[in-house]
C-alpha cells in the first residue's frame, strides 16, 4: 500500500469560525475515500486546503509526500482536482478548455491530443466539445469539470460532489468511470448522496461541524446502526399478540417492534449479532407458518442523522 | 518563474477578448475617440505642424476611460464565475497567472495602439515628420498603458464585480494623472513646499509621458513605468493571495 495523501490535524477557521478543527486522515493509493457530511459541515474547505487553494490554519498535508505548503506545485502537479460547483471558463469550448489545461499540465503534441481525447471520452462529453461550456446543461459542465481533473492521469483525484445536478443515468456512469480509475489512484469524493456509500467508497470519513466523527469501511458505518440485522418478519398462523410474547420471551431478541401499517414485526437483535437464523427455526418449531423475514442491512440516512444532529446539541 | 506558463495563461486570455466583442468594441472606441480627438481637440490640422503630438497628448485621457475597461474583468470575472479556484489549483504560481494576464491586456492594448497606423501615415504623406519622434510617442504610450493597466488589473482582484472594478480603476488612475495636471499642482504650491510639490508631479504618468511622446527618452522615465508596472503587480499578486477564497 502506497500511501497518497496524509491530513495531518488539519484546521481553518474563519474568524471566530472553525470551519475545520483538527482533521486527520489519510489515502492510500486503490482506495476511494468518501468524504460524507451535512452541508457546512466543512468537507470543500478541507478539499480546498489540501488542494493548495486555501492556506490551513495550522496542520499539514502531503500529497505524494510534497508538503502542499513548502511546495504547492508539485502538489498541484499530481492531483486532479474537481472544485464544487465544476467552475470552468465559460466562454470557451470543452475543446479549447482541455487543451489550454493540457498546456499548463505540460503535455504536447500527440501526447496533448491523446489526453485531451480520451479525458473527453471517458467523460462522455465528444459531442459537444465545440460547443461553448457557457451553453451547456449542469450534466455537461459538470463532466466539462471531470474531464479536465482527469485528463493528466494524475496519481490523486480530489472531486467535489461530482455527481451534484447529474440524472440518474449520467449519476451511474460517473459511479463506472470513477470505479474504473480506482485502482491506480487515491481518490477523495465528498457527497451528501448516501447511496454512492456502497456504490463507489471503500471507506468513509464522516464529518460535522468541522470535527471527524467517523473514519471506516461502508461496513462499519451501517453497522452503526439501529436497524443493523434487526429481522423484519410477518407470521401467518398465529395471533399478533401470542406472536409476540413469544419473541420477547426469546433470550437472543433486545427488542420487538410493530410494523406500521402491516401485520408482522421488526424484532432487534443484542448489538452485534446476528438472529435471523436462530429466529426462523424457533417459530418453525412452533408449527407455525412464516411469510416474509428479511434481515436488514442497517439504514444510512438513520445513521448520518444520528452522528450528525447528534453532535450539533 | 515557468515561462511557458505565463505563455499559455496569456494566449488563454488572449483568445478569450476575441471570443466576446469586447475587443471589437474595445478597438473600435479605441480608435474613434484618437482620431476625433486628434482632429477636433489637439487641432491637428490648424497647428500646421507635421507631428503626432496631438494625438499623443490625449493618450491619457482616453486610457483613463479605456483601459479600466479591459482590465476589468481580468480578476473580477474570475472570482465572480469561481474559475479563480481552477485556476489557483493548476500547477502554475501566482505571479505567473498575474503576469501572463497582465500581458495578454497589454499586447491586446499594443494591437489597439498599432492600429492608429493611418494617422502615422498620413502624418507622413501631408509633411515630413520626424519619425523617430513618433516611434518613440508610440513605445511611451504602450510604457503609459502598461501603467494604467497594472493599476487596473490589481484593482479588479480586489472586487468580483466588474462595475466597482472598472469605476475604482478609474479613480486610482485619475489620481495618477492629475498629480501632475496644472491645476492641481497650483492648487499644492500656494501653500506645499517645493519638494512636495514636485514629489507629486513626479508622481504623475503625464510627467513622464510628456517627455517621451515629444522625442525625448529618459532612463528615468522609462524607469518610472517599469516600476510602476512591477510594484502593481506584486500588489496585484499579494491582493489574489488574499482574496481568492472570498
Amino acid at each position: 500500500m502506497t500511501l497518497r495523501i496524509e491530513i495531518d490535524n488539519l484546521a481553518k477557521h474563519f474568524g471566530e469560525i472553525k470551519a475545520v478543527d483538527g482533521v486527520s486522515f489519510s489515502v492510500n493509493k486503490g482506495e476511494v475515500l468518501g468524504f460524507l457530511g451535512p452541508n457546512g459541515a466543512g468537507k470543500s474547505t478541507t478539499m480546498k486546503m489540501v488542494t493548495g487553494f486555501l492556506t490551513p490554519t495550522r496542520g499539514t498535508v502531503r500529497v505524494c509526500g510534497h508538503d502542499v505548503l513548502t511546495d504547492p506545485i508539485a502538489v498541484k502537479a499530481n492531483l486532479g482536482y474537481l472544485p464544487e460547483g465544476a467552475p470552468a471558463y465559460a466562454d470557451m469550448t470543452p475543446d479549447s478548455f482541455l487543451k489550454f489545461i493540457a498546456d499548463i499540465r505540460g503535455l504536447s503534441g500527440a501526447e496533448k491530443q491523446r489526453a485531451v481525447e480520451l479525458a473527453a471520452d471517458r467523460a462522455q462529453i465528444k459531442h459537444v466539445m465545440f460547443q461553448p461550456i457557457e451553453t451547456l446543461s449542469k450534466g455537461y459542465k459538470r463532466r466539462v469539470g471531470l474531464a479536465q481533473a482527469i485528463l493528466h492521469n494524475p496519481p490523486v483525484l480530489i472531486l467535489d460532489e461530482p455527481t451534484d445536478g447529474l440524472d440518474p443515468n449520467q449519476k451511474h456512469e460517473v459511479r463506472t468511470l470513477i470505479n474504473d480509475m480506482a485502482h491506480d489512484k487515491a481518490i477523495i469524493i465528498s457527497t451528501h448522496i448516501l447511496e454512492e456509500v456502497h456504490a463507489l467508497c471503500h471507506r468513509n470519513v464522516l464529518i460535522a461541524n468541522g470535527r471527524i466523527q467517523f473514519d471506516g469501511t461502508p461496513y462499519e458505518l451501517e453497522a452503526m446502526s439501529r436497524y443493523h440485522n434487526a429481522v423484519c418478519l410477518t407470521v401467518d398462523n398465529v395471533a399478533d399478540d401470542s406472536l409476540a410474547a413469544f419473541l420477547n420471551a426469546q433470550g437472543y431478541v433486545a427488542e420487538i417492534e410493530a410494523l406500521s401499517g402491516d401485520r408482522g414485526f421488526r424484532v432487534y437483535p443484542h448489538k452485534g449479532q446476528q438472529i435471523t437464523a436462530e429466529l426462523s427455526q424457533s417459530i418453525r418449531d412452533n408449527g407455525w407458518q412464516i411469510t416474509s423475514l428479511h434481515a436488514e442491512n442497517g439504514r444510512l440516512d438513520e445513521v448520518f442523522r444520528t452522528i450528525t444532529m447528534g453532535n450539533q446539541k | 518563474m515557468n515561462m511557458k506558463n505565463i505563455w499559455f495563461i496569456m494566449k488563454r486570455e488572449l483568445n478569450g477578448y476575441f471570443a466576446t466583442p469586447v475587443a471589437y468594441v474595445f478597438i473600435i472606441s479605441f480608435l474613434l475617440l484618437t482620431g476625433f480627438s486628434t482632429f477636433f481637440v489637439g487641432n491637428f490640422f490648424e497647428r500646421g505642424e507635421a507631428d503626432l503630438y496631438p494625438f499623443f497628448s490625449i493618450h491619457p485621457w482616453i486610457y483613463i476611460l479605456l483601459i479600466p475597461a479591459i482590465s476589468m474583468r481580468l480578476w473580477s470575472e474570475e472570482r465572480k464565475s469561481g474559475s479563480i479556484e481552477l485556476l489557483m489549483t493548476l500547477p502554475v504560481s501566482v505571479f505567473e497567472a498575474v503576469l501572463g494576464k497582465f500581458l495578454a491586456a497589454w499586447l491586446f492594448t499594443g494591437l489597439a495602439l498599432l492600429l492608429n497606423f493611418p494617422l502615422w501615415i498620413t502624418v507622413n504623406y501631408l509633411g515630413s515628420p520626424d519619425n523617430g519622434v513618433i516611434i518613440t510617442g508610440f513605445l511611451g504610450s504602450f510604457l503609459m498603458a502598461g501603467g494604467f493597466l497594472a493599476i487596473g488589473a490589481c484593482v479588479s482582484a480586489t472586487t468580483k464585480n466588474q462595475v466597482i472594478a472598472f469605476v475604482l480603476s478609474l479613480i486610482v488612475s485619475l489620481i495618477f494623472v492629475l498629480s501632475g495636471y496644472g491645476i492641481v499642482l497650483d492648487f499644492f504650491s500656494s501653500w506645499a513646499p517645493t519638494a512636495l510639490v514636485n514629489a507629486i508631479s513626479s508622481f504623475s504618468f503625464l510627467t513622464h509621458f510628456d517627455a517621451i511622446s515629444k522625442g525625448v527618452i529618459d532612463m528615468r522615465d522609462l524607469l518610472y513605468f517599469a516600476s510602476v508596472i512591477l510594484v502593481w503587480l506584486f500588489a496585484n499578486a499579494i491582493v489574489v493571495n488574499a482574496r481568492k477564497a472570498d
